[in-house]
């Protein structure tokens, strides 16, 4: 005999209490600390803050927790914790120039002023596992220099004063902003660079990577990443001037792509941009390559049909959240959408004569 | 008589370049009008402003619309553009391919115009498909059939099919027999001039071939580098071509 | 979760989804884009119906959550639970008594009053999507009322199968000007959607919001000839014997055993409680 299904509430309780207990996984070891996460993998902290759009490393570290590891659940934390945050108003617009750089690389030049500085990078270790992290060891420390304290140029001004890239001028209209506004189209390339910027990594990553295989080629290489702190300042109407209100780490990549130019320009290089909270390369420069990718109209160029010169499919596949919630929800219980497509099928069939459907049993 | 279209003064340009310019010229009624020259003459631009595929830089086109009467469509909004797409003009295009829904079968294809404008009734409709693909020579089994299984004639002939369901009074075609063998193209001349000729079609077909003009229009333009150097009835052009540019296209296709 | 705001979201989002809601009812079945807000909740869980529903209770309201037709499965409990702790609105099973109702894919067997309003949950408002996959065409074809390849598609269907194969989501037309996409309620629930009471579709991810004002004239697309069948399983519920509501097929058994009940459990409830039996009850009962 059929009993309706009741209990679901009772089942979601319990489903809760084994989720936080698998959580904190085997008593006998010693329970991970929010400063643990914060301070010890923050390579996963800043992924989290930058596609969570939220810059605080310590309710990253606490989603990264609840989310047993899970970044797109601790992103998902995030954005919903964000969204309920009041806003108190704009900062100014950060001066990248005005870095204290950890690290800035060029790809594009051998040495230059402000020099190659390599800083907290993986890329020039062996990928062969270290068992020593495997122990507790000593703590390590890096040899130390006193910070010149001299502002960094950027790479793509030695390029402006040739005339040899295409002028980036100063624009101060302030930008759309996606979390306030519905995402409409045809969108600007500062509304796509914010989509950019808190976009998912991987699917940035294929993008980019799209583009270099011959998929909307753009010939970019790295002019500039520089990853450091910069001051965040902002108005207070109050004082009548601006204050500045805390620091963040940001990675900025810009590159300098070929262009053959057009009827009413002559040859010269363009930019693509990135920028994203903490150090975050890999996203940036993926972000690099996808916006100068999507720059084809504005830059007369032809649009060969690669996925990533296509701005709806870029700016409506890329966020994360979006993406595997309307993934997973398919989950959910569909038995009435199902139970009409059994219907159609069933009915087709037997007008098929294809099968006796058998009877209910009744 | 009104004319059916009234072009006045039409130019476009790409950039610098001259797409096409000082292109006028009156369609009456019945009448098919033939634009020859060889590619980058400006033909198929001129073409694509009049059919509204393209913006005109400069220029009138008036359409003798059945309600308003002589409306310049240029100025026209979008949606009584698309309007006149969709119902008194038809647009044959050179690849089939551009001008079918390649997943959709025969019949929905031919039917797609009329649902458009409001047929609602699936047996008329189909039947109306059926005696379509039966006039331009398709076999009636083949109702259900994605185009991707005909043969390049046949997809062309289903793509004059779609675009004629629905009566249209003007008909533009770019290089109707543009991609297909020679016997091919031969078969398909012979049915588009019956069509022209039963239903009485006004059109204005743009070619590079001049046998394609000689049976199907009765006037012709001849351009070259974006202007109009010559024009009247297709026969006297033809056959005593005045200017030195159509006197070369004649003789060369005479020299074939 | 006395940190948040009354049903969660903050008043100056709940103002823009208003007006959004407000347009939506003055131009029946048009999509109106929305600043969908990030919710505690997953896209595709109903977070378009959740932030309908935010903006549209009152403390004073009776709130109702049905998922596919049950209040006890488990994003229905789930949706139910959370306004239960941000919003502190009394909850009910019984459709009579909610004044919102938030649904995901039906719409009660029961008629419902003018005093009512029905929030469906919407995973693709876009009912051309599946036809054209791009968002700045599909509005060009809604804004000219290009509808024609809606058409083709019911077209191919009659000639592939013989009739229209759509059996939920199925396309209808608003006062005849809008194609509208029903949210994937079964097209047994077509008909219901003239009705008294107010609805409203919020689809979070998509940022559209759109609506019906009562007794809004709401046609299943079709041909004359194969009109419109909103038919369901040819079968009386098992439990309470209704002829007339939409039912869900059960597997009883692993030996193909199946039986066939009321998918609306208030519905179903309310008739046994006055009286009404299936077949399976008696044979229970026997």
């Amino acid at each position: 005999m059929y009993v309706a299904v009741k209990g679901g509430e009772r089942a979601i309780e319990n489903a809760h209490a084994w989720l936080a207990e698998e959580r904190r996984g085997d008593v006998a070891i010693a329970e991970l600390s929010v400063e643990q996460i914060k301070s010890q993998l923050t390579i996963a902290v800043n992924r989290v803050m930058a596609e969570g759009s939220l810059y605080d490393p310590d309710l990253a570290a606490l989603a990264m927790k609840q989310s047993r590891g899970d970044l797109i659940e601790a992103i998902f934390l995030i954005r919903a914790y964000r969204t309920t945050l009041p806003r108190f108003g704009n900062t100014r617009p950060i001066e990248t120039s005005e870095m204290e750089c950890e690290r800035r690389i060029s790809a594009t030049y051998k040495d230059l002023p402000g020099g190659q500085v390599l800083g907290p990078t993986f890329d020039y270790t062996h990928r062969l596992l270290d068992f020593k992290l495997a122990a507790e060891g000593a703590p390590t420390s890096a040899p130390e220099r006193k910070a010149s304290g001299d502002l960094v140029p950027h790479v793509a001004e030695f390029l402006n004063q040739e005339g040899l890239i295409e002028e980036a001028p100063r624009d101060d209209t302030t930008p759309p902003d996606l979390t306030r506004e519905p995402l409409e189209l045809p969108a600007e390339r500062a509304l796509r660079l914010q989509a950019l910027a808190r976009a998912d990594e991987g699917f940035t990553l294929g993008m980019a990577y799209s583009t270099q295989r011959g998929y909307g080629r753009t010939h970019a290489f790295v002019g500039e990443l520089r990853i450091g702190q910069v001051a965040v300042e902002m108005d207070i109407p109050e004082l009548g001037f601006a204050i500045e209100v805390g620091e963040i780490t940001v990675t900025e990549c810009e590159t300098v792509n070929q262009f053959k130019g057009s009827k009413s320009e002559p040859p010269q290089f363009t930019r693509g941009y990135g920028l994203v909270f903490g150090q975050s390369e890999r996203k940036s420069i993926s972000m690099s390559l996808v916006d100068r990718a999507l720059r084809w109209e504005e830059l007369g160029e032809d649009n060969v049909g690669a996925p990533a010169q296509d701005a709806e499919f870029v700016l409506y596949h890329g966020d994360n959240i979006q993406a595997t919630g309307f993934l997973e929800h398919i989950k959910l219980p569909h038995y009435v959408d199902f139970q009409s497509e059994l219907e159609l099928v069933r009915k087709m069939r037997r007008e098929a004569g294809a099968d006796q459907m058998p009877e209910a049993a009744e | 008589m009104t004319p059916l279209l009234s072009v006045k003064d039409v130019a476009k340009y790409y950039g610098p370049h001259i797409g096409c310019t000082d292109v006028s010229f009156d369609l009456y009624p019945g009448e098919v009008m033939g634009i020859v020259g060889e590619s980058g003459s400006g033909k198929s631009t001129l073409l694509n402003c009049l059919a509204g595929h393209l913006p005109a830089d400069r220029g009138e086109v008036f359409f003798d619309t059945r309600v308003d009467g002589p409306r310049d469509t240029l100025k026209m909004r979008e949606p009584e553009r698309r309007l006149l797409g969709r119902t008194d003009w038809a647009f044959v295009h050179q690849h089939a391919r551009d001008g079918l829904r390649m997943g959709v079968s025969a019949g929905g294809n031919v039917g797609e115009r009329l649902m458009a404008v409001g047929a609602r009734n699936y047996g008329d409709i189909r039947a109306n498909a059926q005696d379509w693909l039966g006039r331009v020579e398709i076999d009636a089994s083949r109702i259900d059939d994605r185009p991707t299984t005909f043969s390049g004639g046949m997809q062309q002939r289903l793509q004059i099919a779609r675009n004629l369901v629905t009566g249209p009074r003007l008909v533009f075609m770019d290089e109707p027999t543009g991609g297909l063998d020679v016997s091919v193209q031969a078969r398909l001349l012979d049915l588009l001039r019956g069509l022209v000729r039963d239903l009485g079609l006004s059109a204005i077909i743009v070619t590079h071939d001049l046998a394609v003009v000689r049976l199907l229009a009765d006037r012709l333009m001849v351009m070259k580098s974006g202007h109009v150097v010559e024009s009247g009835l297709t026969d006297q052009v033809l056959d005593d071509p005045q200017h030195a540019y159509t006197q070369l296209l004649v003789s060369s296709v005479l020299q074939v | 979760m006395t940190d948040y705001n009354f049903a969660y979201l903050d008043e100056q989002t709940k103002r823009m989804i208003r007006r959004a809601i407000l347009k939506g009812l003055a131009i029946p079945g048009y999509q109106v884009p929305f600043a969908s807000r990030e919710m505690p909740m997953p896209y595709g869980w109903g977070t378009g119906g959740v932030q309908v529903s935010a903006a549209t209770l009152t403390p004073d309201d009776t709130f109702k959550v049905i998922d596919q037709g049950a209040d006890d499965t488990t994003n229905a409990v789930s949706i139910r639970q959370f306004f239960e702790k941000t919003a502190d609105v009394e909850t009910t099973t019984e459709t009579s008594e909610a004044t919102v109702i938030q649904t995901r894919h039906r719409i009660p067997e029961e008629p419902l009053s003018e005093d009512q309003i029905l929030v469906y949950q919407v995973p693709i408002p876009e009912p051309l999507r599946f036809l054209e996959p791009r968002e700045t065409e599909t509005r060009k074809m809604h804004a000219l009322e290009e509808y024609g390849l809606m058409h083709v598609k019911l077209y191919e269907d009659i000639s592939r199968h013989g009739h229209i194969a759509t059996a939920y989501a199925y396309p209808v037309k608003v006062e005849g000007r809008y194609v509208m996409d029903p949210s994937p309620i079964p097209k047994f629930d077509n008909p219901k959607m003239e009705m008294a009471a107010i609805q409203l579709f919020g689809a979070g991810r998509e940022q559209r919001i759109y609506a019906l004002p009562p007794y809004t004239k709401v046609v299943s697309l079709d041909f004359e000839d194969h009109p419109f069948d909103p038919s369901k399983a040819p079968h009386p519920c098992g439990l309470c014997g209704a002829e007339h509501s939409y039912l869900d097929e059960v597997i009883t058994d692993d030996q193909g055993g199946r039986m066939f009940v009321c998918s609306d459990t208030d519905y179903c409830e309310k008739r046994r409680a006055a009286g009404h039996v299936g077949t399976l009850t008696q044979e229970a009962a026997a």
